[in-house]
């Protein structure tokens, strides 16, 4: 794998194969010494142009545990936010001699023409771009369903006939399209839910169901649930009159998550907004996912950090 | 002054003839002693291209373009005159922008530089430009346009409307509906969705056709809509048309040929306002172009530096250049697809512009006595569009390694060549004469 851009063009194979050299990465985390000595002398680059914790953290924490060394970037402080643009943060960390570039950026797309640009020869790994892709986030969405329904016998397997319902911000939201992609790939059926005004033009060409009404949806017993942050600038904009509406219409309240089976997978990218799109009740109860999300995450970005630097041309002694 | 003697051209009307320019106008053949004599067997002869919306950034933007690079990328194209339009800076608001605008054309000699006048102060959309100083300047302009914006207050475009109308101009406008297309990137539609591009929808451009035509219709003045991008604007027009409403349109080139699908690819090159659209928007620009519903094409040629181009596409500027590749791309959409003839390209390039812009001396192309405007176009030619067709400051094409049909072998600006055999002449000789 050269570069990971994009869910949307990983197929079934691919996508198991990630997904079954993350299972080895989280037996490495069960050792007594959770690290592997197989990206030692490699540097990987954190390219941050938009704040992220959680996804930086989880990519530092993969890197490490492959042994390769880390530079971090965050824009805040840094010349980006001096108005340094993309080629020439990219240029001056690639002349610094790194092997692999994580990067989160505003704009959709900028993971794409920094691999295409001809501007630095590293892998690209998406950890974000705009509202386009989040490959990561989806692969370890479906690395969290494969491992809730198949447990230790998970490895080769796909999601076939997992019902997955997706609930808020479609329009807005990287997590939701890199899981759509992936999902369906490996066969599972979407489901997504958000008022008209949330929802892309032309998502009826999606391989989705599209629902407005969240107590329909949840009426069905899907398999998972997954639910979307909601940005409350997004209420300035009119997608929504205010907080409580959307909450009341569209948030996995109690009352809401009490008539779901016990065995309904509840899971959410974060960060979480309690009480407007999940109640605590729902994001701390035993079949929540939420904290399998974060640990398995590491596991999925270990193995991505593997992959696009361990075969191709840029394996180590490969061609440049 | 150079005598010419072109021998053989194919006329638009396909009539064969010889063309004898003496003076700075049309000859008779045998007042044409001591010529230059041009072999134009097998050549296509079409009066001199105007183009009426061309970005030469001069004033304030010299790094992009300035009037001697667009003129010349101008005359490469085939174009004896452009409109330049008024997003400079300083804006092009005042009798002074202009004047010196046109005067600079007219001492490089390329071409005839008409300057476009804004609508409004700063093109803020406030406050009327000095629109009568501008129209009685040596400019002498007839077009205004607050092109990259779009006059969307009402009460101002009708005053405006009004107002151009008493020095009989137009309005060209911008048909943006600015809230429909806040922070907009991209066609809107399953593919902007899918690659997290902020839509451009269609209503944004449509809405704004359609309260400019009834306005029009109320104040009984010309319109002129810029750069048609969807067919629901084509209907607007037509059904405008057909109500005797005095509106005119014209469509890009690069709207006649590519589509959203170059998105893809996030390459900032295909990056443009408005968006490039669906195949089916393309079509009924075609066939719009072909009924005569859109009356030009115009090539809103729009440079910029690499650096503006080289980057996220959010973050990128909107624009392509058009003017050296406008002729290939209109006879491969339009010509070679059987749409339109020569004649046809003639008109929608060079007369209609013209006397939408009140431009004198393209009304009666070849006749004895008329000024020389003339192009003569190769279009068995074919050749892989590359960096060194691009003969003005800036390199954003998207027609970079298409193979396109069509090549101009010469230009002649009022008498005066500026291409020949296929080469642009230098700078010195053509401001000689």
């Amino acid at each position: 794998m050269r570069h990971l851009l994009s869910t949307r063009d990983l197929t079934r194979d691919e996508a198991i194969g990630i997904l079954d050299v993350a299972e080895d990465m989280a037996d490495v985390a069960r050792r007594a010494v959770p690290k592997l000595p197989t990206l030692q002398g490699r540097t990987v680059a954190n390219l941050f142009f938009e704040d992220s914790t959680r996804t930086r953290l989880s990519f530092e924490a993969a890197a490490k545990r492959l042994s390769a060394d880390v530079i971090t970037l965050s824009a805040k402080g840094s010349s980006v936010s001096k108005g340094e643009g993309l080629k020439d943060t990219a240029q001056t960390i690639a002349a610094m001699g790194v092997d692999a570039v994580v990067i989160r950026h505003g704009a959709s797309g900028a993971a794409r023409t920094l691999a295409d640009g001809g501007w630095i020869d590293a892998a690209i790994v998406n950890a974000g771009d705009g509202t386009h892709e989040h490959p990561t986030q989806g692969l370890l969405d479906a690395y969290t369903m494969r491992k809730a329904r198949h447990g230790d016998a998970s490895r080769g397997r796909d999601l076939d006939g997992l019902r997955v319902t997706i609930v808020g911000d479609i329009l807005h939201s990287r997590v939701a399209r890199s899981n759509l992609w992936l999902l369906s790939a490996l066969g599972a059926e979407v489901t997504l839910v958000a008022p008209a005004t949330l929802l892309p033009t032309g998502v009826e060409t999606w391989p989705a169901t599209v629902r407005h009404d969240l107590d329909d949806a949840l009426a069905e017993k899907p398999d998972v649930v997954m639910m979307l942050r909601i940005q409350a600038e997004r209420m300035n904009a009119a997608f929504f009159p205010n907080e409580r509406e959307y909450a009341r219409e569209w948030g996995l309240d109690d009352a809401r998550f009490a008539r779901l089976p016990a065995d309904t997978m509840v899971m959410h990218p974060g960060p979480m907004i309690r009480g407007l799109e999940i109640a605590a009740s729902a994001a701390d109860a035993a079949n929540s996912l939420v904290l399998d999300q974060v640990t398995n995450g590491v596991s999925i970005r270990m193995a991505v950090l593997y992959l696009v630097l361990s075969s191709g041309p840029n394996a180590r002694g490969g061609a440049a | 002054m150079t005598t010419i003697l072109i021998q053989g051209a194919t006329l638009p009307d396909g009539s064969r003839t010889d063309l004898a320019i003496r003076d700075g106008v049309f000859v008779a053949s045998g007042d044409a002693t001591g010529a230059t004599v041009i072999d134009a067997a097998g050549l296509q002869a079409l009066p001199g291209l105007v183009d009426l919306h061309t970005h030469l950034r001069e004033p304030g933007f010299e790094q992009s373009e300035t009037v001697l690079t667009g003129s010349r990328a101008a005359a490469a194209g085939g174009f004896t005159a452009v409109h330049a339009m008024a997003n400079t800076s300083p804006v092009a608001d005042t009798a002074g922008v202009v004047e010196q605008v046109a005067s600079l054309g007219h001492q490089h000699g390329y071409v005839t530089v008409r300057p476009i006048g804004a609508v409004t102060i700063g093109l803020a959309g406030e406050r009327l430009a000095e629109i009568g100083a501008m129209a009685r300047s040596r400019a002498a302009v007839r077009v205004f346009s607050d092109d990259g914006k779009c006059v969307h207050d009402a009460l101002l475009m009708r005053r405006a409307l009004e107002y151009v109308k008493t020095f009989d101009g137009v309005v060209a406008q911008h048909a943006q509906e600015p809230r429909l297309t806040e922070g907009a990137q991209m066609n809107e539609g399953a593919l902007a969705s899918e690659l997290g591009l902020t839509g451009w929808p269609a209503v944004a451009e449509e809405s704004i056709i359609a309260r400019d035509v009834l306005l029009a219709d109320a104040v009984g003045a010309r319109l002129h809509v810029c750069h048609v991008s969807t067919a629901g604007s084509v209907d607007v027009v037509r059904w405008a048309k057909a109500r005797g409403i005095a509106v005119t349109a014209e469509v890009t080139p690069h709207h006649l040929l590519l589509t959203e699908d170059t998105a893809r690819s996030y390459d900032a090159r295909f990056k443009v306002n408005p968006p490039l659209r669906r195949d089916e928007d393309v079509a009924a620009l075609r066939a719009a172009l072909a009924d005569g519903t859109i009356d030009i094409v115009a090539t809103d040629h729009a440079p910029h530096p690499v650096e503006s181009k080289e980057s996220a596409w959010a973050e990128a500027s909107f624009g392509m250049v058009g003017l050296e590749s406008a002729l290939s791309v209109v006879q491969t959409a339009m010509v070679d697809t059987g749409l339109i003839g020569w004649s046809d390209v003639a008109r929608v390039l060079s007369s209609a512009p013209a006397a939408i812009g009140r431009l004198e001396g393209y009304a009666t192309p070849f006749e004895l006595g008329a000024p020389a405007h003339v192009t003569l176009v190769d279009p068995a030619a074919r050749s892989t569009f590359g960096v060194d067709h691009l003969r003005g400051r800036s390199v954003n094409s998207p027609y970079l390694g298409l193979e396109l049909p069509g090549r101009v072998i010469a230009t002649v600006h009022a008498g005066v060549p500026t291409v020949l055999d296929g080469a642009l002449r230098d700078p010195e000789e053509v401001a000689r004469g």
